[in-house]
């Protein structure tokens, strides 16, 4: 079993098209309105919350309930990916993005940065909501007016996955091969 | 419109539990089955991952997919017109208690209330008959797969190539976005609005229940064999299973028109029926509309 703890950029780059990984560590969320904010505030020049540099950003707006003043994670599997396309660039360079999760992959422009920061798309498996949940605990929430499911959740992984390497850091894409050899009948 | 010891409002939340966290017994086959044929072991770690979460869901009573979806509601037989702000009332309270994402967003501003409701929301379609019962039924329908939509208004010399090859080339499209393998529902003629409709309530039947229409049947398993033979796999990353079931609904629709709406479902299709009469009420998980 392959576990990734707060992985270096060479250990980013050492992954290949395939390999099953779990992670274990930090792991933020971010859908459509953080990735806007968060691009809106760094252009402004205002704060943007220090955990979103070299990151591992889950596409995922989870299910969350108020449990003794903190949070449970009751439902969270990702997110379609490929909503987020025209912004996850100008992410992965401003930010030094390490891993994206999220589910149906991402564009090539998106696979163009990531291979010149040292990037890689994890694919976890969509709606596998309560299995990914229960390798999750929460640390509260950024940017919480953005709604439970757009908030930036901070979240510690043990074991989070299995995680397909569905993009790597060399700009290969398991979904570019899959669907450059679809028989369509 | 019955009156029960149980109120139409906690019917729904009955409704909405059993949705969420039980997936529908045909559908659960359909996976094990699809699981049986899959060689590839990406695929198998995607299937596995599934059935995990459906078993982890229904023990712990959980929504088995963080996206709750919209609950379309379908109300059939007997009703009054109390029964609209019912609905509501019971989403109102699932969203609390059950609970369900807060989904639904102002489309301009993308303001949310937090409670599932809003104007139109949810989405009610009301189809009164003679029969002596009252039937409510409910479809969660996740962004993911929602969003891969598709309308063609094709042209009547188009015929049956013409369908086929809008319904596999809409489904090869969307590749793992609406997290395949799922049921895809054809809607097939009518007016536009009406075709769309139909190519949802198409997902509501039980996926084991065979069309009787002959000509829709041999198509729907023609779909069936050219989708899976496509080699998209769950998740769009390869593999022998990419849908467990094609549904068509058909209508009679104007002379100079071929409507065709494809409306695709992730592999957690979500359903659940309430049928009430005047000695109880019965809870399915399939209904034909």
């Amino acid at each position: 079993m392959k576990i990734l703890s707060k992985p270096t950029e060479k250990d980013i780059r050492s992954l290949e098209l395939g390999d099953v990984v779990y992670i274990t560590g930090d792991v933020i969320t971010g859908r459509d309105e953080m990735h806007m904010r968060a691009l809106k505030y760094l252009r402004e020049g205002k704060e943007v919350p220090s955990d979103i540099y070299n990151s591992i950003l889950y596409h995922c707006g989870p299910i969350m309930s108020k449990k003794n003043g903190g949070w449970k994670v009751v439902a969270a599997g990702p997110t379609t990916s490929a909503r987020m396309n025209s912004l996850e660039s100008d992410m992965i360079r401003s930010f030094g993005l390490r891993a994206i999760i999220g589910k149906g992959g991402m564009s090539a422009d998106v696979s163009a940065a990531m291979e010149e920061i040292g990037c890689v798309y994890l694919a976890a498996t969509g709606g596998a909501a309560v299995s990914l949940a229960e390798c999750l605990s929460a640390d509260g929430a950024e940017w919480e007016d953005l709604g439970m499911a757009e908030a930036m959740w901070r979240f510690r992984a043990e074991r989070l996955g299995p995680l397909v390497v569905a993009m790597d850091s060399c700009g290969n894409s398991l979904y570019e091969n899959v669907r450059a050899s679809l028989r369509r009948a | 419109m019955i009156k029960l010891p149980e109120s139409t409002e906690q019917i729904v939340v009955n409704l909405l539990r059993l949705a969420n966290t039980k997936l529908p017994s045909d559908v659960g086959w359909a996976l094990e089955a699809a699981a049986a044929w899959e060689t590839s072991s990406i695929a198998m770690s995607q299937l596995g991952a599934i059935m995990d979460n459906v078993k982890k869901a229904e023990l712990l009573g959980r929504p088995m997919c963080q996206d709750t979806g919209i609950p379309v509601f379908y109300v059939k037989g007997k009703f009054d017109s109390s029964i609209r702000n019912d609905i509501r009332s019971g989403v109102k309270r699932a969203t609390e208690i059950i609970p369900l994402r807060p989904n639904t967003v102002d489309p301009i501003t993308r303001e949310n209330h937090g409670d599932n409701l809003g104007k139109g929301m949810p989405p009610i379609h009301f189809i009164p008959t003679d029969d002596d019962f009252t039937e409510i039924s409910v479809l969660l329908k996740g962004a993911g797969s929602e969003n891969m939509t598709r309308l063609a208004m094709l042209n009547p010399a188009d015929g049956q190539d013409g369908i086929r090859r809008f319904v596999i080339d809409s489904v090869l499209d969307a590749g793992g976005r609406p997290c395949p393998p799922g049921v895809v529902g054809v809607g097939i003629g009518g007016m536009a609005d009406d075709c769309i409709a139909m190519s949802k309530e198409a997902m509501l039947s039980p996926i084991d229940s065979e069309n009787k229409d002959e000509v829709l049947k041999a198509l729907e398993e023609d779909l069936f064999v050219a989708i899976n033979g496509s080699g998209m796999g769950p998740m769009g990353l390869g593999g022998s299973s990419s849908v467990l079931a094609v549904r068509i609904k058909t209508s009679y629709c104007h002379t100079a028109s071929l409507p065709v709406a494809v409306s695709i479902g992730c592999w957690a299709t979500r359903r659940a029926s309430a049928r009430i009469t005047e000695t109880g009420v019965e809870y399915s998980q399939g209904a034909e509309i």
